[in-house]
């Protein structure tokens, strides 16, 4: 072939054209989905010398390999066949009975047929959004909110309503005046999304009196509710809490729930790798959901089901969860500490009791996105709190991951964090010095700035810190 | 058929676009018939640049690292021919403040501003001149960091307390920022190929319309949907020849060569003031350059074969 054919058969595309040829194709929807400044910036979080305390990763370098050799060998030795096949929508059965075996551990009863394995936790949501969601439908989520829901929410086009969080999760007060608001519009949610537990981002747990409320609330005014459930297993002080899926399933009760869907997935107690999360659902809605998740993959990977239900039977799947457990908590400790004390006073952070995350706010006028370009030049990055909101709050709020650093990583990492900060405070302080400055005997933002949405100072941190020994 | 490395990548914020900028050159040169190994910049360029024993390099990089005569002061120290404009057009198109300098010198248009490191607030106590500053500027205000070529850390001041937090965020992206007069108008590109000097070519131009209030906004620039461009843009004669006629300067004062992008604002009295040149504008499908080429019947083969044309030339003048 000459190359003028070469040519001819691979004609070049100019970008004009792209650009009118593709523009008038995309749904309306599209609009919604936006790249930002943060995803930009995070693709250079991705070099080796960078400490990221930016993912949301667990550490998966802690699994045993040799195990792992052995289960995929016992795989190919009896079910090499069954494990390459498609699969049933639904999930394998051994492993909605292993699911059924993990809510039976945090005392929620669940029959197999209640519950649908999903392609992670991230399809559970995408699902439900499937179901449930019109565009211009409002989605209830807390404030700040998991940032990889946004764009999910934005996506089927919902208008996401985000109800501040304290350091109890949720201010329900809030939940209900935004619920009476809106039934004043006429309107009513499609359902509330909420991380009950060790909250991504902020790291908050929801109180008991606040999870019958919550429950309560959903019964009275019959509300769908999304308990998104990825780390309760992963605590490191402090007792369990009751599900909101057992607060309205008690012991003893042969039906179903009416209100709560939950999810669950194997991501943070096993492999993020495997995608591998379920969802459990009112029989009614649990049709749909997998009727929409016929058309969004026919049935999650069965090599990765065949492995789970080889894991869960191979052994004792707490084990691996005590170990994670112990290495974590050493992890979140040395960031609490180092946070303590190398964070200027003008910084407030949370203090999780599990889970993965810290969330930081700083004072009003520092921008968390511009920040990270600053600590990249330090070989440091975390999230910038606004991917955590879909109505522009928490530009000076981040969220910091503790699982899969080393300790010493997350030590200098804060260091280095915590050394910017202080900088820009300072030269904040130089600019503003000729202004006269109400503000400046306050330097903690006021309760009612708009970023500063989880409220929870950090003497807690400090407090912990001084009654350590030294 | 020539061996040609493309550069990409590196380690600026701009890393993304610079990734996809190289995907799309190797891909023409290909089609060109050339051999092409990409090289993703780190710390062992020299070392796989060497490996890949190549004629030519073809930069693809945006941002600092890339676009300010650092890999072209490299490239120049190993002899090795590339594409797009030599060391001191780099370091001066790449630092906004030498540039407005280099304009204002040579009497062409551009925002009147002040800059200032990081060094004069911190130690000489420069946020005490504000006042002045904003006196002789008025606002809105345009802060931004002296180097980033995008959209990055640039912010709007519209009053007195949105200049600290403002000049923070700039200085959060480079150690000289500066405060720039807002010129309200028509935002245009002119895009230029060719060799240094006077004997280049103004490409049509193009014009970025934003929708909405997405103004200056970094994820605009790069996300369809956000900012129509019009290409060419409407603009009656006489105003698309002083548009071309300043870009034409800016190029030649500047030491440009290759291909550049000159971006200005067409004030509301017709007058186009300049706000930056861009020695290596993007070259992804929604980037501007390629649009401009295409309006001038240059499709992006074309333009990409031009562009390293002009590199062989260019190679004599460095030596």
């Amino acid at each position: 072939m000459s190359s003028t054919d070469d040519e001819r058969r691979r004609p070049s595309r100019s970008a004009a054209h792209e650009l009118e040829r593709y523009e008038a194709l995309f749904a309306t929807r599209t609009g919604r989905m936006r790249s930002s400044v943060m995803r930009d910036l995070m693709a250079v979080t991705e070099r080796p010398e960078v400490i990221s305390l930016a993912g949301g990763l667990p550490d998966t370098s802690m699994f045993d390999a040799e195990l792992f050799g052995s289960l995929m060998a016992d795989i190919a030795a009896g079910s090499t066949a069954q494990a390459l096949q498609y699969g049933p929508t639904e999930g394998l059965q051994a492993v909605r009975q292993c699911i059924v075996e993990l809510m039976a551990a945090e005392d929620m009863v669940v029959a197999e047929d209640e519950l649908i394995v999903t392609t992670g936790g991230q399809q559970a949501i995408d699902l439900v959004c499937k179901a449930l969601i019109d565009p211009g439908d409002v989605v209830i989520a807390e404030a700040p909110t998991y940032p990889g829901a946004v764009p999910t929410f934005c996506s089927y086009e919902a208008e996401l309503v985000q109800i501040e969080m304290d350091g109890e999760g949720m201010v329900i007060d809030v939940l209900e005046q935004t619920l009476d608001r809106l039934a004043g519009e006429g309107r009513r949610p499609k359902f509330i999304y909420t991380i009950p537990t060790f909250q991504n981002p902020a790291g908050v747990t929801m109180s008991l009196p606040r999870r019958r409320r919550l429950v309560d609330i959903a019964r009275e005014r019959e509300l769908l509710i999304l308990e998104d459930n990825p780390y309760s297993m992963l605590r490191y002080e402090g007792d369990p809490l009751p599900t909101l899926r057992s607060l309205e399933v008690p012991h003893g009760s042969r039906d179903g729930g009416d209100f709560v869907i939950y999810t669950g997935t194997m991501s943070k107690i096993l492999s993020p790798g495997i995608r591998v999360g379920w969802l459990v659902a009112p029989r009614p809605v649990l049709a749909k959901l997998k009727l929409g998740k016929v058309s969004s993959d026919l049935c999650s990977s069965s090599l990765t089901q065949y492995f789970v239900a080889a894991y869960f039977a191979a052994g004792d799947w707490r084990d691996y969860i005590d170990v994670m457990r112990d290495c974590y908590r050493g992890r979140r400790d040395a960031m609490l500490d180092a946070l303590a004390e190398q964070l200027p006073p003008e910084a407030l952070w949370t203090h999780p009791q599990g889970g993965l995350f810290v969330w930081v706010t700083l004072p009003d006028y520092i921008d968390t996105t511009d920040l990270l370009a600053r600590a990249l030049r330090e070989n440091v990055a975390f999230v910038p709190g606004e991917g955590a909101f879909d109505d522009g709050r928490g530009h000076n709020s981040m969220r910091l991951n503790f699982s899969s650093s080393t300790e010493d990583q997350i030590r200098e990492g804060v260091r280095r964090i915590g050394k910017i900060i202080a900088e820009q405070v300072a030269l904040y302080g130089r600019l503003t010095a000729r202004q006269a400055r109400p503000a400046a005997a306050s330097p903690l933002p006021a309760k009612t700035t708009p970023g500063n949405v989880v409220a929870l100072p950090e003497r807690q941190a400090r407090s912990r810190r001084a009654s350590r020994p030294a | 058929m020539t061996h040609v490395a493309v550069l990409k990548g590196g380690r600026s914020l701009e890393r993304q676009v610079s990734l996809v900028s190289g995907a799309r050159v190797e891909d023409a040169l290909e089609r060109l018939g050339h051999e092409v190994v990409g090289i993703d910049v780190g710390v062992d360029f020299l070392a796989r640049l060497e490996e890949a024993a190549c004629d030519v390099a073809f930069i693809a990089l945006h941002g600092p690292g890339g676009e300010d005569g650092t890999v072209q002061e490299l490239l120049e120290v190993v002899g090795m021919p590339y594409t797009g404009s030599g060391v001191a057009a780099c370091a001066r198109c790449s630092d906004k403040v030498l540039a407005k300098h280099a304009l204002r010198d040579a009497g062409l248009p551009t925002p009147d501003w002040v800059a200032f490191s990081e060094v004069a607030f911190r130690d000489l106590g420069a946020g005490d001149a504000l006042e002045q500053i904003e006196r002789r500027l008025e606002f809105p205000l345009v802060v931004k960091p002296a180097s980033q070529g995008s959209a990055l850390g640039i912010k709007f001041a519209r009053g007195v307390a949105d200049v600290p937090a403002a000049l923070l965020a700039a200085l959060s992206y480079d150690r000289k920022v500066l405060l720039e007069r807002y010129v309200k108008g028509r935002e245009l590109a002119v895009s230029i190929l060719g060799p240094a000097g006077r004997g280049a070519q103004a490409l049509p131009i193009v014009e970025a319309v934003p929708r909405g209030q997405d103004f200056y906004d970094f994820a605009a620039r790069y996300d369809i949907g956000r900012t129509t461009f019009e290409c060419p843009a409407r603009l009656d004669e006489a105003l698309a020849e002083r548009a071309h006629e300043v870009a034409l300067a800016a190029y030649a004062l500047l030491g440009c060569a290759g291909f550049a992008r000159v971006d200005m604002i067409l004030a509301e009295d017709g007058d186009p003031q300049i706000l930056e040149v861009n020695p290596i504008p993007g070259l992804t499908g929604t980037s501007l350059l390629p649009q401009a080429a295409d309006a001038a019947g240059v499709d992006f083969d074309q333009l990409i074969a031009r562009i390293l044309e002009l590199a062989a030339t260019q190679s004599l003048q460095h030596s």
